[in-house]
């Protein structure tokens, strides 16, 4: 009998949100991710969203996936990030709030971090920001990214139990993070930073390896709670060993940005 | 009065041909003749619609009036002459070897925009390759990005529409050293126009969302009035969308961009040479964005049986994209009702013009609704514009006046063929003296050549392009041991697990050019270029025996006979490997007119052959890529290395006089590479890289850098055709036909059975010490360079 119930809860799958617009990109990618991780995803534009509003309360997991959200015009993400405020910001708050994962991935960082969902989802007012990349050029590479902890333990769901260095792959023009003095101290006092830029032994790295200069090498912040998550690098273009560019990963199959996935399903079962 | 009626009916010779100039119809005598008899038979003058809709369908952008007319060839050889005559070039080669070659796994072949071949069960692949060299050469940026626009059209117009997975682009450009006071005047510096041709491709393939993951650049003086831009688009098609079928009373709906002034006469100006009276207004205006939401909806639309026919705007405007359309049916079209960007346009502007992002979709009336909705739930301009009819004319109506009539006939197939005189004479070519150097010198002469402008890294460009956008570049442009090494990938290969669930197979893209041959002997040149193309394709996984091709030339003015005489020779190259290889082409493109005038003196660009490969990989896990991967494996060279320095980069860095180009023993070829991939394919191959530009040398020293790994090599034991061939000559010579090949110890007994009774050799093994060396004791030379310094060398050139 137990063992029945087990299995309809298995049964039952988690559902995905990824938002979309006129410029977004990674989409399909990043529901092949989340549907190898056992979820049921919709792709859906936001006219259906604004239209509907309630429709986001209904997801498990939110993502905002990566592209150039019309066109990247005025800034990048800029225009994607009012619209959502906007137009939906009550119900995206009330997800964040609720401490469901969400996830901005390069543009969709971007967007996070414009809105103000990061990195304070409470106060919800841009603080920080993304900015043209040190090279001025965009930029698209294999990069390491030191996983931040605090007493051996991620502050983010998104990033338990992954190794002390992964690589992931970088395509940005604006990805390099900005906030004044105090922001940024209090982002580290709280541990909210996830990602860093670094050397394959996890030490401070120069450019290339360190794509766009960013402040204190951020690559990935999220909030307080750890349930919004923010990163410029692409999680969602590694989820096989094959996808590597050296064929690296584990279990002989699979790339760490699966596992970043797995955390938000498995964190929710 | 909303159109203006020419004058045409009296006309004579001298005036047709002036009115032609005038209105940059780009029609010649005859074929202004014939334009005229057809209005004289209907005793009437055309409206200034009507004549630009036939100067738009029979310009040579859209009609390949050269490849497809009439031939007078005259071979001398050998003091000897022999004439040869052509009603059909491209027909008598080209798709003549497709059709004698008749593969099953060819789904459509040059018919529709883009080439389709199987991919599985359920899907096929289709490949284009466009070129767009004269905007690019007036407005870089805009030119280029609107020449990758396009060919993603292409490839959203194929049957109903393919979904991209990945682009490429090729560029020829003048030499970025050259003085300013070299460039002609009118026209952009080379540097500055590789600069704006780059960003131009990256804003727009970035912003789709499609990767672009293959390329290559190529620089020569040649090149500095006319850069060359070919786009490429690789997209995926289920099989039960790969035709159209227009119906009479089906709807005419145009969707995306909005109409306006830019790329008026883009066709027709890409057939007259440029110079500095140019007019940049014959260039597109592009914005991905609103291309990137037609791709996003037009496939929900066509998973949706919502349309029967779709086809791109591309040269021509409306004017080619309606009227292939409805050249079976006939279509009546109210231009009032096209959506333009701002007011003020006649309506010949609006049928002609080439504004960008447009499509054209053939409705069923039943369907009306549907459609429009799913356009404007996110945000798409749709609007019926017109409506197939059954009375085969084209009928164009503004505000209710009839402003052009004529039969869809004469229009398509009433071009008169032209006849053109071509001629080639074979060039007496002699050895080179020997080429004897020291080691010092050859030490500096092998940096040198990996700094070469043609040989040297590219990542200043692939790092600015998505190449990873979609997750499925599983072998990618450059490669290398771990993510700070990289050396270039020989192909890309793309897996397409997002679009076909839990599929192992993978798609190839590669290819293959070298214009410094085709100074010599364009056979030559397109023989190098085709097996290039194979080979590179074969070095990462691909079945030569799944291999199609696409043809782009990119010639100089075809109305002087040894121009064309060499594109003649070209031709038939393509014809004589295609059967020989058991490849077939698939689709192609012509450029001609590549040429510019300064001070009364004309130039014409050297003739360039792109030859673009697509394979397609049963297991997406047997792809290798060409780095070395571990220390003790032995190296092996396949293929033997001749004396022929020829057109190869060190001739051109040592000013080496005389030399063989390259030749090719087609059959031995055929069997080597399928020899190649059976030893992929049982998984014995470690590393592989071919070698073509800068030669052995070369690729041994980008395979050990992208590895990480030194190398040692006897280049005594590297077997040559010639053994008075000094040490230089063999390590930079560049014949075909040669792969690099890395293999475990444990395996080198059944990697070399497979290659038993060829010519090959083991020259050496991966070393732990990170430096390549090289003796020969023959030459009394043992050289040691670390592969660090090697890499270096290889990569500073091209870091602006």
């Amino acid at each position: 009998m137990a063992k029945n119930i087990a299995m309809v809860k298995n049964m039952k799958k988690l559902k995905v949100i990824i938002i979309r617009t006129a410029g977004t990109n990674c989409d399909y990618e990043l529901q092949s991710a989340f549907e190898l991780c056992g979820a049921d995803v919709d792709r859906v534009h936001i006219n259906e969203l604004i239209d509907n509003k309630n429709k986001v309360m209904s997801y498990d997991i939110l993502a905002v996936p990566g592209g150039f959200s019309y066109g990247d015009d005025i800034a990048s993400g800029k225009i994607l990030s009012n619209e959502l405020k906007n137009k939906l910001g009550d119900n995206i708050k009330k997800f964040a709030l609720s401490k469901k994962p969400i996830i901005g991935i390069c543009n969709g960082f971007q967007v996070l971090v414009k809105m103000g969902l990061l990195p304070q989802p409470e106060q919800f007012e841009q603080i920080s920001t993304l900015s043209y990349n040190d090279s001025n050029k965009f930029e698209c590479r294999w990069v390491y990214l030191k996983t931040e902890k605090k007493n051996d333990k991620t502050l983010c769901l998104w990033t338990k139990d992954l190794p002390e260095v992964i690589s992931l792959p970088v395509a940005h023009g604006e990805g390099k993070f900005i906030a004044d003095e105090k922001i940024l101290a209090q982002i580290e006092k709280k541990s909210q930073v996830v990602f860093r830029y670094c050397d394959k032994n996890g030490a401070k790295a120069d450019y290339p390896l360190d794509p766009n200069g960013s402040l204190n090498a951020i690559a990935g912040i999220c909030n307080e709670q750890g349930n919004v998550f923010g990163l410029m690098p692409h999680p969602e273009r590694y989820i096989y060993s094959l996808q590597h560019p050296a064929r690296e990963g584990y279990d002989g199959v699979y790339g760490w940005g699966k596992k970043i996935f797995q955390n938000a399903i498995e964190y929710l079962k | 009065m909303n159109v203006n009626i020419i004058e045409i009916i009296n006309l004579d010779d001298k005036q047709l041909v002036e009115l032609s100039k005038k209105n940059v119809l780009s029609l010649s005598l005859v074929e202004m003749k014939e334009v005229q008899k057809y209005f004289k038979n209907i005793k009437r003058n055309p409206t200034d619609v009507e004549l630009e809709t036939i100067a738009q369908t029979w310009s040579e952008h859209c009609k390949h009036k050269t490849l497809t007319g009439n031939i007078e060839y005259c071979e001398e050889k050998n003091g000897k002459k022999v004439t040869k005559k052509y009603k059909n070039l491209l027909k008598e080669t080209i798709f003549k070897a497709t059709v004698e070659l008749n593969k099953k796994w060819c789904l459509s072949v040059f018919k529709d925009n883009a080439g389709v071949i199987d991919f599985d069960k359920t899907n096929g692949v289709a490949f284009k390759v466009e070129t767009h060299n004269h905007p690019s050469a007036l407005e870089p940026y805009g030119g280029s990005a609107t020449g990758i626009g396009g060919v993603i059209r292409d490839i959203l117009g194929v049957g109903l529409g393919a979904k991209p997975l990945a682009n490429t682009d090729v560029f020829c450009f003048g030499l970025p050293d050259t003085k300013s006071s070299e460039v002609p005047e009118g026209m952009h510096h080379p540097k500055r126009i590789a600069k704006g041709v780059v960003s131009g491709v990256r804003d727009y393939g970035n912003r789709m969302g499609i990767p672009t993951v293959n390329g290559a650049v190529f620089f020569d003086k040649g090149y500095m009035a006319n850069p060359l831009v070919y786009c490429g688009t690789m997209g995926i098609i289920p099989k039960n969308k790969t035709s159209k079928e227009v119906k009479s009373g089906d709807l005419v709906l145009v969707v995306g961009g909005r109409t306006g002034r830019d790329g008026i006469h883009g066709a027709t100006f890409s057939s007259v040479e440029l110079d500095k009276e140019s007019d940049v207004s014959a260039v597109q205006i592009g914005n991905p964005i609103v291309e990137k939401k037609v791709l996003d909806t037009m496939l929900k639309a066509r998973d949706l049986k919502l349309y029967r026919g779709v086809t791109d705007c591309g040269a021509g405007g409306l004017s080619s994209a309606v009227g292939e359309l409805g050249e079976k049916t006939g279509v009546v079209v109210e231009l009032e009702k096209v959506p333009l960007k701002y007011k003020g346009l006649k309506p010949w502007e609006i049928w002609i013009s080439e504004a960008q992002e447009r499509m054209v979709f053939a409705v069923p009336s039943k369907n009306k609704k549907k459609i429009l909705d799913l356009f404007k739930k996110e945000n798409v301009e749709a609007t019926f514009i017109g409506k197939f009819t059954n009375d085969k004319k084209l009928t164009l109506t503004y505000n209710g006046e009839q402003v052009a009539c004529m039969e869809m006939s004469f229009l398509h197939d009433g071009v008169p063929k032209p006849t053109r005189q071509a001629v080639w004479k074979e060039q007496v070519i002699k050895k080179q003296s020997p080429v004897k150097v020291s080691a010092a010198v050859l030490s500096s002469d092998i940096k040198n050549v990996l700094a070469d402008i043609n040989v040297c890294s590219r990542d200043y460009i692939i790092r600015q392009y998505d190449h990873e956008v979609q997750g499925q570049t599983v072998v990618k442009p450059l490669q290398g041991n771990s993510i700070t090494n990289s050396g270039p990938s020989d192909a890309a290969v793309i897996w397409p697990y997002t679009v076909v669930k839990n599929t192992k197979k993978a798609i190839v893209l590669s290819n293959g050019l070298n214009p410094e041959y085709g100074k010599i002997d364009t056979y030559k040149m397109a023989a190098s270029a085709i097996e290039e193309a194979i080979r590179n394709a074969v070095c990462v996984g691909a079945d030569p025996e799944k291999i199609s091709l696409l043809d782009n030339f990119c010639w100089g003015n075809p109305n002087k006979p040894e121009i064309l005489g060499s594109l003649v020779r070209a031709s038939q190259a393509c014809y004589d490997l295609s059967k020989g290889f058991d490849i077939p082409f698939i689709s192609g493109k012509d450029s001609l007119y590549n040429e510019y005038t300064i001070a009364g003196k004309t130039y014409s660009i050297p003739p360039a052959l792109l030859i673009s490969a697509m394979g397609v990989i049963d297991n997406v896990g047997n792809t290798v890529t060409m780095n070395l991967k571990d220390s003790g494996n032995y190296i092996y060279l396949i293929g033997v290395t001749k004396n022929e320095l020829g057109g190869s980069v060190y001739a051109k860095n040592k000013n080496i006089k005389g030399g063989f180009v390259p030749g090719l023993d087609i059959k031995n070829s055929k069997k080597l590479i399928k020899k190649v991939n059976s030893a992929i394919v049982k998984s014995l191959v470690e590393a592989c890289h071919d070698c073509s530009e800068g030669g052995f040398i070369t690729a041994v020293s980008e395979m050990a850098f992208a590895g990480e790994k030194g190398v040692t090599i006897d280049a005594d034991l590297i077997k040559v055709d010639d053994n008075k061939m000094t040490l230089a000559e063999v390590l930079f010579s560049e014949s075909n036909t040669r792969f690099i090949v890395e293999v475990k110890p444990e395996n080198s007994s059944d990697f070399e059975k497979i290659f038993k009774g060829h010519i090959f050799s083991k020259i050496g093994c991966v070393s732990d010490d990170k430096n390549l060396t090289l003796t020969s004791k023959k030459s009394k030379i043992s050289i040691k360079e670390n592969i660090i310094n090697l890499q270096k060398a290889w990569q500073k050139t091209l870091q602006w």
